[in-house]
C-alpha cells in the first residue's frame, strides 16, 4: 500500500469515526440526561427513538443558512472550521490499540492537547465576528478561560509523563501493563500520588470541552446562547460536532493517561493479539464510561460564575498542579530509590 | 447600521460619556482595577424580552463594563392586556377569570382576593367548608408556584436537573387542581360566595398520597440545589435586599421575610380558615438570594403542613354560600388582600351599584419586586443578575396585567 493511500484511508476513517460517532453520542447524550432526569429522552422516530438524531442532522444540512448582516462574514465564516479542524487533528494520535492508531507521534499528548487549545481561539472568533454582543460577550469568555484552564490542564498530566518517561500516548499506556501486589491494575489511577492530579485533570477537561459547570461561553441562561448566538444550519451543526468531538478527545486522553487506555488487566497480553477487537472495544468502551460521567455531572450541577472559575484556575488549580509536579519528582525520583535501594 | 439599533441607545439612558458609573457597592468589589488608563466602553445590551432568563417577556437594558452590569433599566409593558379595564366590563364572578391570567401559575389566590372583596362589599357569609377547600386549593397552588419558581431558579444558575424533578411534582398538583376545578392553570374556581362546586369524591386519597410523597420529595429539591457548593457559592450575599431597603419599595411576600420582617397576610390579616390553621413563617435573616431561597423552601413543606390539616379536618357542610345569579354589590369601595406565593395580592373594587366594577385596581407584588431589582442589580456580574430576577421571583403576567 502506498504511503498516500494509507494517509487518505486514515483521514477518511477519522471523519467516519468523527461523524458517526458524534450522531451516536447526540443520542446517547440525549438518553442519559434523559434518564437522569427522569424523562425518557427521544422516543418517537424510530424505536427508542435511535434515528432522531439522524432526523437533526437532515435537519441541520437543510435549514437556510443566514449570515446576519453585522457580522465579519470572512471570520463568521472561517470559525467554524477553526474550531473543527482541530479537533480532527486531535484524533490522529489517539491510541485505539497498540496498532490501530493514525499516527504515532513521539509528542503525542502534547499535539493532542496543542490541538484542542485552538478550539477556543475558533469560538473567540466565531462570537467576535457574529456581530451579536451576546456572542461577543461568549467569545470574550471564552478567551479568559482559556488561559485559566489550559495552564492547569498541561500542568496536570505532566506528572503521568514524569512516571511514565514518555508523551508518546501509545507507551504511556504500556507503561500501566501489568498489576501490583497481584490483583491491582498498573493503571496509573492506582498510584495515589497521581489523584490529586486527576482530579485537576477532570476539572479542567471540564472546562475545556465547555460542560456545565463551566459552560461559560455558552451559558444559556445568561448569554442566551453565548458564541453560537447567530449560527445557524451546518455552521452550527460543525461547532456542536466538535463540542461532541472533544468530549470523545478528553474522556478518551483521560482514560490513556489514568485508565490504561485499551489494557484490561489481569489478562496475558497475547490475548490481545488473538482477539484483535478486544483493544479497541475495551477503550471505547472506557471512553464512554468518562464521557457518561460527564454528562452525568452536566446533569446534576448548576453553573458557576465566571469570576468563581477564574479563582479557580488561578488560584487552585495551577499551584495544586505544581505542587503535585514537585511532589512526584521528589516522591519518584528520591523517595522511592533511596527506600527500594536503587538510587543510581 | 439601522436607524432603531442608534435608539435604543439613546432610549432612558445617559449619552455616551455623561454618564458616571460610581463606585460599585461595598462588598462587591469586582471592578476592574487599573484598566481606567485605557480606552475601555461600556456595551449596552438589550436582554429581553427574549432572553432565557428574564421569566417570560421582561425586557431590560443594561449597561455593561466587561461582565460587569454598571446600570439597569426595566422596560415593561409586552404582556400587558388591559386586566383592570376588562374587569370593568366584566360581572362580578367572571373577574377571576381574568386573575388567572394576571399572575397565570397562582390564580387560585388572585381569584380569592376578588372573591374576598366582592364578600366584603356584598356583606356574604361564606360557608365554612367553603374557605377551607379555598384554604387547601391556595396551599396547593402555592406548592405548584414555588415549584416552578424553584425549577427555573435551577435554571437561572446553570442546572437542567431540579426544573424536571420540580415538573413531576408540579404535575401531580395539576392534576388535583384539574380534579377539582378542572382546569390545570385558568382555574375560575373560587368566586365570591364559595368555590363553583364541591370536591370530587376520593380527591382526598389522592391529595394525601401526594402529601406524604411530598414530604421526601421536598427534601430531595433542597439536597439537589440548597445541598449543592456551586449553588450556594452562587446565590450567597447576592442580591442583598435588607428589610428598610424592602419596606421602601413595598416588597411583600417571600422577598419582604427573607429580610427578617414578619409580614404574612395569612397571619397578620387572615382571610379564610387561617386562623384555624396551624403553620409557622419562615424568616430569612439578610435577605440575599440564598435567604429567599431557603424562605420560600420552607413555605413548601409549610404549605404541606396546612394541606394535610384541611384534608383531615375537612367540615361538611354547603361549598358555597346562598348567592344571586347576577352579583349587584351596593355602590362602595373596598380593599381586600391575599397571601399569594409572591406576595400581597390587593384587589380595590370601586362599585357604583351595578353588575361590573366602576374601577378596579389590581396589586400584585412583582412589580415592587422588579423596582427592587434595578435598584440591586447594578455592581453585580450579568451572571447574578439572572440569579437575582430568578431568586426575586417577578410573574411578569402580573407585571404588566
Amino acid at each position: 500500500m502506498s504511503p498516500t493511500l494509507a494517509v487518505i484511508i486514515k483521514l477518511v476513517s477519522i471523519i467516519g469515526l468523527m461523524l458517526t460517532n458524534g450522531v451516536f453520542m447526540i443520542y446517547l447524550l440525549r438518553k442519559v440526561l434523559g434518564h437522569l432526569h427522569i424523562r425518557l429522552g427521544p422516543m418517537h422516530v424510530g424505536p427508542h427513538g435511535i434515528l432522531q438524531t439522524m432526523n437533526d442532522v437532515i435537519k441541520l444540512l437543510t435549514k437556510e443558512d443566514l449570515t446576519p448582516r453585522l457580522a465579519d462574514k470572512a471570520l463568521f465564516y472561517l470559525a467554524p472550521m477553526i474550531v473543527f479542524v482541530p479537533s480532527f487533528m486531535a484524533y490522529l494520535a489517539l491510541p485505539f490499540s497498540d496498532t490501530l492508531k493514525a499516527t504515532s507521534l513521539e509528542t503525542g499528548l502534547l499535539f493532542t492537547l496543542a490541538a484542542l487549545s485552538v478550539v477556543p481561539i475558533g469560538i473567540l472568533l466565531a462570537g467576535w465576528s457574529s456581530g451579536n454582543k451576546w456572542g461577543l460577550l461568549g467569545g470574550m469568555r471564552s478567551a479568559a478561560m482559556q488561559i485559566a484552564y489550559e495552564v492547569p490542564l498541561l500542568l496536570s498530566v505532566l506528572p503521568v509523563v514524569m512516571l511514565a518517561g514518555t508523551t508518546d500516548l501509545g507507551r504511556i499506556v504500556e507503561a500501566q501493563a501489568g498489576v501490583h501486589l497481584g490483583f491491582i491494575p498498573g493503571w496509573f489511577i492506582a498510584n495515589p500520588l497521581l489523584w490529586p492530579s486527576f482530579v485537576i485533570f477532570v476539572i479542567a477537561s471540564l472546562i475545556e470541552v465547555n460542560q456545565t459547570p463551566f459552560d461559560m461561553s455558552e451559558a444559556e441562561s445568561e448569554l442566551v446562547a453565548g458564541f453560537g448566538t447567530d449560527y445557524t444550519a451546518m455552521k452550527f451543526g460543525l461547532i456542536y460536532l466538535s463540542e461532541f468531538s472533544n468530549t470523545f478527545i478528553v474522556s478518551a486522553i483521560g482514560v490513556t493517561l489514568f485508565f490504561g487506555g485499551w489494557l484490561v488487566p489481569w489478562i496475558p497480553m497475547a490475548w490481545y493479539d488473538a482477539v484483535p477487537v478486544l483493544a479497541p472495544t475495551v477503550f471505547i468502551l472506557k471512553t464512554y464510561l468518562g464521557i457518561v460521567l460527564m454528562w452525568w455531572i452536566r446533569g446534576t450541577y448548576p453553573r458557576v460564575r465566571i469570576d468563581q472559575l477564574m479563582d479557580l484556575g488561578w488560584k487552585r488549580l495551577i499551584p495544586a498542579a505544581l505542587v503535585m509536579i514537585v511532589l512526584t519528582g521528589v516522591v519518584d525520583k528520591l523517595i522511592v530509590p533511596l527506600v527500594t535501594g536503587t538510587v543510581g | 447600521m439601522s436607524d432603531a439599533r442608534d435608539d435604543i441607545v439613546t432610549v432612558g439612558l445617559p449619552a455616551e460619556g455623561t454618564h458616571d458609573p460610581g463606585t460599585p457597592p461595598a462588598g462587591i468589589g469586582r471592578a476592574p482595577t487599573g484598566v481606567d488608563d485605557l480606552a475601555t466602553e461600556h456595551l449596552i445590551v438589550n436582554m429581553g424580552p427574549q432572553h432565557p432568563s428574564t421569566h417570560g417577556v421582561l425586557r431590560m437594558l443594561v449597561e455593561l463594563d466587561g461582565e460587569e452590569i454598571k446600570n439597569a433599566e426595566v422596560t415593561l409593558g409586552y404582556l400587558h392586556r388591559g386586566i383592570e379595564k376588562l374587569a370593568e366590563h366584566r360581572r362580578f364572578d367572571a373577574i377571576g377569570t381574568l386573575m388567572d391570567r394576571g399572575d397565570y401559575v397562582s390564580g387560585i389566590m388572585g381569584e380569592t382576593a376578588v372573591a374576598l372583596a366582592v364578600e366584603q362589599l356584598m356583606e356574604i357569609e361564606v360557608p365554612r367548608r367553603a374557605q377551607w377547600i379555598r384554604v387547601m386549593m391556595a396551599e396547593i397552588n402555592r406548592i405548584a408556584t414555588h415549584l416552578l419558581w424553584y425549577g427555573t431558579m435551577g435554571l437561572d444558575t446553570g442546572a437542567m436537573g431540579p426544573f424536571l424533578y420540580a415538573m413531576r411534582d408540579r404535575e401531580s398538583l395539576l392534576d388535583i387542581l384539574e380534579a377539582v376545578s378542572g382546569a390545570r392553570m385558568m382555574f375560575n374556581y373560587v368566586r365570591p360566595g364559595g368555590v363553583v362546586a364541591d370536591l370530587p369524591v376520593g380527591i382526598d386519597t389522592k391529595i394525601r398520597e401526594f402529601c406524604n410523597a411530598f414530604d421526601t420529595y421536598v427534601e430531595e429539591h433542597d439536597a439537589i440545589l440548597s445541598g449543592n457548593e456551586i449553588f450556594q457559592a452562587r446565590l450567597n450575599g447576592i442580591g442583598v435586599i435588607d428589610a428598610e431597603k424592602a419596606l421602601a419599595f413595598g416588597l411583600t411576600g417571600p422577598n419582604l421575610r427573607a429580610a427578617g420582617v414578619d409580614f404574612d397576610l395569612r397571619k397578620t390579616r387572615p382571610y379564610d380558615a387561617y386562623p384555624e390553621m396551624e403553620f409557622d413563617v419562615p424568616l430569612g435573616a439578610t435577605g440575599d438570594a440564598m435567604d429567599r431561597f431557603s424562605v420560600r423552601m420552607e413555605e413548601m413543606r409549610q404549605s404541606n403542613r396546612i394541606i394535610r390539616q384541611c384534608i383531615e379536618g375537612m367540615p361538611e357542610g354547603e361549598h358555597t354560600a346562598k348567592v344571586p345569579k347576577v352579583l349587584r354589590p351596593p355602590a362602595g369601595e373596598v380593599y381586600a388582600s391575599v397571601e399569594s406565593a409572591r406576595g400581597e395580592v390587593g384587589i380595590h373594587l370601586v362599585t357604583d351599584g351595578g353588575t361590573s366594577p366602576y374601577r378596579m385596581h389590581y396589586h400584585g407584588p412583582s412589580l415592587y419586586a422588579l423596582q427592587a431589582l434595578e435598584d440591586i442589580i447594578p455592581g453585580h456580574l450579568i451572571a447574578d443578575g439572572c440569579v437575582m430576577i430568578g431568586s426575586t421571583d417577578i410573574m411578569l403576567g402580573e407585571v404588566d396585567r
